[in-house]
C-alpha cells in the first residue's frame, strides 16, 4: 500500500527534486539570468507576462487542435484504405514511410510560399507530423485478422465490409486511441516549430522573440506552457483510451 | 431429378486440390483422390498426422476452396461457394474480446441470411435462443461476461455455440478440444455428443486424438500425409448412447489400438521413403 502511494506520487517528487537542484545550482554558482534562468526567475516572468503568454498559448492550442483534427480524419481514412486492401498496402506503405522520414520542419518554408505567414503553415505542419502514427495504427489493427475467424465469417457469406466493420474496426480501436496519445504530442511539436519561423503569434513565435530580446525567463515559460498543454492532452487521450477499450487493458484491471 | 434424390449428404467424388496453378502443373496436391460418402446426420471424424491436409479438407467441405479436380456435392447441391449451411469452430476459440459471450454467439446471425435482414427486429428472440444454447452447454450465468473472463474450456463451449446458432446442417470442428486439459476435454465430448444427439446435424471432426474420434464418431477416416488421402475407413459400431465408461471397455480400446496401428504403419512407411 505504502509502495503504491510512492509510485503514484513519484513523478511529482522527481519534478520537485529537479526544480530544487536547478534552483540550488543557479543560486550557488550565481548563474546569469540571461544565460540560464533559475526556476524562481522563470516563475516571476511567467506571472509578469501571464496575459501575453496566455494569448500565445491559446493560439498554439487551437492551431494544434485543428491540425490534429485533420490528422485524425486523414489518418483514419488512409489507414482504413491501406489496412483493408493488400494492393493499397503494398503501394502506399513504402511511400508513406519515406515521407515520414522527412523532417517536417523542412516543409515550413515551402508552406510559407504557398500559404503565407500565419495559421496555414502551422496547421499543416501539425497535421503532417501527426497523421502518420494514426494511419499506421489503424492499418495494423485492420490487417491483423486471425485466419480462422475469417473462415468462420466467410463461410456465412460475410462480405469484406462485414468483416471490416464487425471485426476490423473494433479491433483497431485500442491501436487508434494509443496512436492519438503519440500524435497529439507530435502535433504540438509541429505547431511550435512552424510558428518559430512562419508566424507572428503562438508559443513558437514567443520563444523566438523572447530569445532575441534576451528574456530567457519568458522563453522558458513558453516551453513550460507547451509542455503542460501536451501533457494534459496526452493524459486526456490516455483516459479516453482506458475507458472506451477496457477489453484491451484487462491485465491492468485485475478483473 | 436423380441428383436431388442422391442419398448422400456429403459426396466427394475423386477430389484433388492443388493450392495454385504452379503446384498443379508439378502435380503437387494438398489432398488427393478423396472419395467420401456421408449419410444425413452422420458424425465422421478425420484423424491423421499434422500437416496431412485435414484443414484443406475442411476448406473443401465448406466451399471456401474449390477442388482442382473432381466433384463435391453437399446436401444434394454441387458446391459453388461458401456454404452457409455450415458452422465452424477451431482450436482457438477466436471470440471477439469486446463482445460479451452472448453477443459473440449472436455474431453469425448478424451476417447470415435470412437472420441478417430481420436481426434488429427480432433481436430479443435471437438473444433468447443464444442464451438457451449457452445454458445447454453449461454456460448459464456467464452469458454477459466477456470471453477473457472465461476459462479455456468455457471459451470453447461458447465458440461451439457460435458455430451452431444459425442451426447449420453441418458442423465442422478443427481440433476443437486440442488445447484443453484431459478432464475438460472429456466433459466437452459429452456436451458435443448431447447436442448432436438432440439436433442431428452432420459433424465433421478433425482431430488427432484417436480416443476422441472413436468415442464420438460413427465413422473414422485415417488420412495419410503427403499425399493427403484417406487410407482407412473404419465404422465405429459401438452402441449409442455412448457413455464415458465405454472408453474403458476392451471393444473401445481395440478400435483405438487398430487405428493407432494404421497411423504407426503410415509413419514408418513415410520415414522409410524420406530416408
Amino acid at each position: 500500500m505504502h509502495m503504491k502511494q510512492v509510485e503514484r506520487w513519484s513523478p511529482w517528487l522527481l519534478l520537485v527534486a529537479v526544480i530544487a537542484v536547478w534552483q540550488i545550482v543557479c543560486s550557488a554558482f550565481n548563474v546569469s539570468e540571461f544565460i540560464f534562468p533559475s526556476p524562481l526567475r522563470i516563475w516571476d516572468q511567467f506571472i509578469e507576462y501571464r496575459a501575453l503568454i496566455a494569448g500565445h498559448a491559446w493560439r498554439t492550442f487551437w492551431v494544434t487542435m485543428v491540425g490534429f483534427g485533420i490528422a485524425i480524419v486523414v489518418g483514419v481514412l488512409l489507414g482504413f484504405v491501406i489496412g483493408s486492401s493488400r494492393i493499397a498496402y503494398a503501394a502506399v506503405y513504402p511511400l508513406m514511410t519515406a515521407f515520414n522520414a522527412l523532417p517536417k520542419a523542412a516543409f515550413v518554408p515551402i508552406l510559407v510560399v504557398w500559404f503565407g505567414i500565419g495559421v496555414g503553415p502551422a496547421v499543416l505542419t501539425a497535421f503532417l507530423i501527426s497523421f502518420f502514427p494514426i494511419m499506421v495504427n489503424i492499418a495494423t489493427g485492420l490487417a491483423t485478422l486471425e485466419p480462422e475467424l475469417e473462415d468462420v465469417l466467410r463461410v456465412l457469406g460475410a462480405k469484406r465490409w462485414d468483416v471490416l466493420t464487425k471485426v476490423g474496426l473494433p479491433r483497431s480501436m485500442p491501436y487508434f486511441y494509443g496512436s492519438l496519445k503519440v500524435a497529439i504530442t507530435l502535433a504540438f511539436v509541429g505547431t511550435t516549430v512552424s510558428e518559430m519561423t512562419a508566424s507572428d503569434q503562438g508559443i513558437g513565435y514567443l520563444l523566438i522573440s523572447a530569445g532575441s530580446s534576451m528574456q530567457m525567463g519568458l522563453a522558458f515559460s513558453g516551453l513550460l506552457v507547451v509542455g503542460i498543454m501536451a501533457m494534459v492532452m496526452y493524459e486526456l487521450f490516455s483516459y479516453i483510451e482506458k475507458h472506451t477499450t477496457a477489453w484491451a487493458h484487462r491485465g491492468s484491471q485485475g478483473e | 431429378m436423380t441428383d436431388s434424390a442422391a442419398p448422400w449428404f456429403v459426396d466427394f467424388q475423386d477430389v484433388w486440390l492443388a493450392y495454385n496453378d504452379a503446384l498443379l502443373k508439378q502435380n503437387q496436391f494438398a489432398v488427393e483422390a478423396i472419395d467420401l460418402k456421408v449419410r444425413q446426420g452422420e458424425f465422421i471424424a478425420i484423424v491423421g498426422p499434422s500437416g496431412c491436409g485435414k484443414s484443406t479438407f475442411m476448406k473443401l467441405a465448406t466451399g471456401l476452396k474449390m477442388p482442382s479436380m473432381g466433384k463435391i456435392r453437399i446436401d444434394g447441391q454441387p458446391v459453388t461457394g461458401p456454404l452457409k449451411i455450415s458452422g465452424m469452430a477451431f482450436q482457438a476459440s477466436s471470440l471477439l474480446p469486446w463482445r460479451t459471450t452472448v453477443d459473440n454467439v449472436l455474431l453469425p446471425l448478424e451476417i447470415v441470411e435470412p437472420y441478417r435482414s430481420n436481426f434488429k427486429a427480432k433481436r430479443k428472440e435471437y438473444e433468447e435462443r443464444a442464451r438457451k444454447l449457452l445454458q445447454k452447454v453449461g454456460l448459464a450465468g456467464y452469458e454477459d461476461k466477456f470471453p477473457w473472463q472465461l476459462s479455456g474450456g468455457m471459451q470453447q463451449r461458447a465458440s461451439i455455440c457460435r458455430a451452431l446458432i444459425h442451426e447449420p446442417k453441418m458442423l465442422l470442428l478443427d481440433e476443437p478440444f486440442g488445447a484443453l486439459d484431459a478432464f475438460t476435454r472429456e466433459e466437452l465430448w459429452c456436451i458435443l455428443r448431447d447436442l448432436w444427439t438432440e439436433q442431428q446435424f452432420n459433424v465433421i471432426l478433425v482431430t488427432h486424438d484417436l480416443r476422441e474420434s472413436v468415442f464420438l464418431a460413427d465413422t473414422v477416416y485415417v488420412m495419410s500425409k503427403s499425399p493427403g488421402r484417406f487410407v482407412v475407413r473404419r465404422e465405429i459400431d459401438l452402441p449409442r448412447p455412448r457413455d464415458l465408461e465405454i472408453t474403458y471397455t476392451p471393444e473401445f480400446t481395440d478400435i483405438v489400438h487398430e487405428l493407432r496401428g494404421h497411423i504407426g504403419a503410415m509413419r514408418q512407411a513415410g520415414a522409410a521413403i524420406n530416408q
